[in-house]
């Protein structure tokens, strides 16, 4: 078979077009963001001919983007603190201990994964009001957590289970007490599987947009996302402000990833093969 | 050697170890609690929602199935829902085809070994870590049939015919979302297949290649068959996002559907009908949306048990 000789290069041609087009409008949001409105609508394609950082001083002028980056950063990293808290508590029961309703409870987590909760926005809703939680960074906390934890739970127990139990027999027979085998035997060897949760999680919520659009109305409470939103609502003349804003709010989640790709892109997979 | 105890401290430490051994079931409290209140509870409160009448967000009287009967058999209710229905479905088919499809093609190139595998692997996952809302605002951005970079590329490469209004025509604005769908999802999918192909032993394509097997009757014959966890996977997710689809098309084209309801999605739909009023100040409109919401509710988890259900038999019989 001769095929081979003209299949190589044509894979090459085809994946590296489909690579462009997958890198090309992000470093065009990039670049634009360097530009004035008037230079980007004269030569949308041209590199800019200064990098200067006037528009970025104008965004940070006409938007608390400071407020909506501190709020991001509040909302995610609490968030994946009490997913990862309350998994790991409710990954070891199930996977260590063997009472006849842990495999009902684990159903019920895994649930979770297929349940569209979307669909339920009308009466979470209401519920946030009479929680008083409307516009406070907690109703996206809370909706984080809870939407997070049925994966991570199931990361969780996939990885205890495949954890010898010796050690933390050793430890109970020294006395040790549930809680302090978790935290200083259990834990310190789940480093792997934490790590994939946090990267999941982290992403998810701060990169959400829908919680925060229903729950969030003031604009000193607002995520990254939203904050788009009403920058997007009221400068849309103003390009150079506009790509300026969609690269500082992703800029973040670029730099992470490219101190660490590989766990970022093992992370997410792993979460949906498991 | 510990002097022996007497029989008191004895009962007490007793008592201490039952205490310890009864708290290990505190564990799994915190993420039930928080876990059934935001997510179980609202759902099955939704289904109830539907039987009701509402003024606004306040509750009134059981109405039954009306707002069933309403969202199917009343205009404009039922036509803007089959409307919507028709958009989820193509919504599924063309991401199947241009996403997954071609995420299939990549990842057997990359597992191939071409040099730069690394490189594509990065290149392609690059849109996932962005905001859906920025990847709507920035093709938004993109598509502007005036300034947008897309038609002056299609001027620069004297392929002026091809231009056009991408969002505001009603024939391409569905379209464009859900190409744009594709290109943020696409390395998810290339990172999927990649994994189901590097899971494959090797001895079976050294197998293949003595028995003649190359190039495409080695995909058709070896690939194919054991890829089916990845296919069922990657099947099912699409089709629960693609009939949740809301975030993007609202970032494109706003809660009504624009142009003219050629875009509307039932989650945009959905979400007309519980915030944005647009049943025409109408006070039946959370009721509807409930409705609406327990029939997408029961229309997802069906297929999706169903698929599962037929591929785990299929590849039990293979």
């Amino acid at each position: 078979m001769n095929h081979t000789i003209w299949t190589r290069p044509f894979y090459y041609v085809f994946a590296f077009l489909i690579a462009s087009i997958s890198i090309y409008p992000i470093l065009l949001m990039i670049l634009s963001s360097f530009k004035t409105s008037a230079e980007i609508f004269t030569s949308p394609l041209a590199l800019p001919k200064t990098f200067n950082l006037d528009t970025y001083r104008n965004l940070l002028e006409i938007i608390p983007f400071t407020t909506y980056f501190m709020n991001s950063v509040f909302v995610s990293v609490v968030s994946v603190l009490l997913i990862l808290i309350t998994s790991s508590l409710a990954a070891f029961y199930i996977a260590r201990f063997t009472y006849v309703w842990n495999n009902v409870i684990f159903f019920f987590f895994l649930m979770g994964m297929m349940l569209p909760i979307k669909l339920g926005i009308v009466p979470l809703f209401i519920l946030m009001k009479d929680l008083n939680l409307l516009n406070s960074l907690w109703s996206l906390i809370f909706m984080y957590v809870a939407t997070g934890i049925p994966l991570s739970i199931l990361i969780l127990t996939g990885f205890f289970r495949t954890m010898p139990r010796e050690l933390e027999e050793a430890a109970r027979i020294d006395g040790a007490g549930n809680l302090r085998i978790l935290w200083n035997v259990v834990l310190p060897l789940m480093r792997p599987a934490l790590g994939t949760v946090m990267i999941i999680q982290f992403i998810q919520s701060w990169n959400d947009f829908f919680f925060p659009l229903i729950f969030i109305t003031d604009d000193l409470k607002k995520t990254i996302p939203v904050g788009m939103l009403s920058l997007f609502g009221e400068y849309s003349a103003d390009w150079g402000a506009l790509f300026a804003g969609l690269t500082l709010a992703s800029l973040p989640m670029i730099v992470l990833f490219f101190i660490a790709s590989k766990q970022f892109m093992e992370g997410l997979t792993q979460g949906a093969i498991k | 050697m510990k002097p022996a105890m007497n029989s008191d401290s004895v009962v007490k430490l007793k008592k201490q170890r039952n205490w310890k051994r009864w708290t290990i079931h505190l564990f799994p409290i915190p993420a039930l609690l928080i876990y059934g209140v935001f997510v179980v509870y609202p759902l099955f409160a939704a289904l109830t929602y539907s039987f009701f009448d509402w003024k606004g967000i306040v509750r009134g009287e059981f109405v039954g199935l009306k707002n069933f009967k309403d969202l199917f058999t009343l205009e404009p209710f039922s036509g803007l829902f089959w409307n919507a229905f028709g958009h989820n479905i193509l919504y599924f088919v063309l991401q199947m085809i241009f996403q997954n499809g071609l995420a299939f093609i990549l990842a057997y190139i990359i597992y191939k070994k071409v040099k730069g595998s690394e490189f594509l692997k990065i290149a392609y996952f690059l849109p996932r870590l962005l905001s859906v809302i920025v990847v709507g605002f920035l093709w938004k951005l993109i598509l502007n049939p005036n300034y947008g970079a897309l038609n002056v590329i299609l001027e620069k490469l004297g392929l002026e015919q091809l231009q056009k209004a991408w969002l505001g025509d009603p024939d391409t604005a569905l379209i464009s979302i859900i190409l744009v769908n594709c290109w943020y999802g696409i390395g998810f999918g290339v990172l999927i297949f990649l994994a189901g192909l590097q899971s494959i032993p090797k001895e079976l394509f050294e197998a293949g290649k003595l028995d003649g097997a190359d190039g495409l009757p080695m995909i058709r014959k070896i690939i194919l068959p054991l890829m089916v966890p990845s296919f069922m996977i990657m099947t099912v997710l699409t089709f629960i996002q693609s009939f949740e689809a809301f975030e993007l098309v609202y970032a494109m084209q706003g809660s009504q559907g624009e142009p003219y309801h050629s875009t509307d999605t039932l989650a945009i739909y959905f979400y007309r009908l519980a915030f944005g009023g647009s049943a025409g100040g109408s006070t039946t409109a959370v009721g509807l949306g409930s409705a609406l919401a327990v029939v997408l509710f029961i229309f997802i988890s069906f297929f999706t048990a169903l698929y599962l259900r037929y591929m785990q038999k299929k590849q039990v019989d293979m």
